[in-house]
């Protein structure tokens, strides 16, 4: 047996749909208004793939840029652990494909179940991966095709998602990177949110969704904080699942974030993308400079399960 | 912290007009037995879960998701929540 190593972010990569739907036609579908959807959920515009554009298209797409950000050859990766609950149908998961067309061809390869915490699960799993010895190079892909999936005239749903896809190279590093992972699950609210029925369709009980939300996740997210040995006000930034910009806010204010700590609020352009928001939300924060190497981000998913899953990371 | 098994309704409703005024920035004055939230108060569903929540801590009673449905005036909190203190 040998010592734990240290695992870190190497690079991040986003693939973000070219088709795009503001609120607009969503409103007149729902007979409600722009400003209503934004009072509700924060989100003016989503990504929308098209229809030859495929989970594993976008998860190849945000997967590429992350090996290239880290300049790493796909020849390299060890594992690939793809975050999504929108393939088409439950097998075959997508990662053995994605690997596949990267060149990742000495790679194992596996789908993360978690939902919106899939990506943020992804992460520990990468990271407790190298730390044991068993990988050196890990891709960490969230990638979600979810308009499909929504009843365009749910008014609970059919302005909160969005599609798109973020991915993540964590390796073995000199120094940790990666803090301790919090996660929790509450299986006694498994049906709060389902996709199911024939065709598949999303059922969110929203409003339980969100009491669990505002009311449980600030204590895991401060864990998360207290695990890695710092403190939320000290954080350089925070990337919650952008699940809806309400429980955002709300999270922010019950951790008393200050200012100074730079909070990701990409739903507002993405809408809610699932396993793909977390990743999706930190590389917007890296490509507008407002954050930068080896600073400290709490990233924070949680959805249907109920799950979730924090950690602090050093940004690559 | 008002204990909602003791307070008077009248205690109760001051109560939650601080509660109103926290979470959503509802003046005092608007909060009567009659006034509905979402119509009189601009009370959304979210923004109802975030006044329960906090109506829970402050009279320390539990008020289920499904008990939300019935709560459609500030008459009707008050009533629920010294029934569920009682």
């Amino acid at each position: 047996m040998t010592a734990l190593r240290a695992a870190a972010l190497r690079g991040v990569g986003a693939h973000r749909p070219a088709l795009r739907e503001d609120n607009h036609a969503i409103a007149e579908r729902l007979d409600s208004s722009d400003e209503w959807i934004q009072a509700r959920s924060g989100i003016v515009t989503r990504g929308v793939a098209a229809p030859d554009e495929s989970v594993v298209d976008m998860a190849t797409s945000a997967g590429g840029k992350a090996l290239a950000a880290a300049g790493i050859d796909p020849a390299d990766v060890d594992l690939v652990l793809l975050a999504t609950c929108s393939m088409p149908g439950p097998l075959p998961g997508g990662a053995p494909e994605v690997a596949y067309r990267l060149g990742a061809s000495r790679a194992g390869a596996s789908d993360v179940g978690a939902a919106c915490a899939g990506f943020t699960y992804g992460v520990a799993f990468a990271a407790d991966s190298i730390r044991a010895g068993s990988a050196d190079t890990v891709l960490v892909i969230g990638s979600e095709k979810l308009l499909p999936l929504v009843d365009p005239t749910d008014r609970g749903t059919a302005f909160l998602f969005g599609d798109g896809a973020g991915a993540a190279v964590v390796q073995v590093a000199e120094q940790d990177g990666i803090g301790p992972v919090v996660w929790a699950a509450d299986g006694a609210q498994h049906d709060r949110l389902t996709i199911h029925g024939a065709p598949p369709l999303m059922a969110m009980d929203g409003r339980a969704i969100y009491r669990w939300a505002t009311t449980a996740l600030p204590d895991l997210a401060r864990r998360a904080c207290v695990k890695a040995g710092i403190e939320p006000a000290d954080l350089a930034a925070f990337v919650p699942h952008q699940a809806n910009l309400r429980i955002t806010e709300s999270i922010v204010k019950s951790l008393k974030l200050p200012s100074s700590v730079v909070i990701a609020r990409d739903v507002a352009d993405s809408g809610n993308t699932s396993a793909a928001s977390v990743p999706l939300a930190l590389a917007r924060l890296i490509e507008q400079g407002e954050v930068g190497q080896g600073d400290a981000v709490l990233l924070f998913g949680f959805g249907a399960g109920l799950t979730a899953a924090g950690q602090v990371v050093r940004c690559p | 912290m008002t204990s909602a098994a003791t307070a008077t309704p009248a205690e109760l409703l001051a109560g939650l007009a601080e509660v109103l005024d926290e979470v959503a920035g509802t003046p005092a004055d608007k909060v009567v037995p009659e006034a509905a939230f979402d119509k009189d108060l601009d009370i959304d569903s979210l923004t109802m879960v975030e006044v329960v929540v906090a109506c829970e801590e402050r009279f320390g009673v539990r008020i289920p998701d499904e008990a939300l449905e019935q709560l459609t005036t500030v008459g009707d909190a008050v009533n629920y929540i010294a029934g569920a203190a009682a």
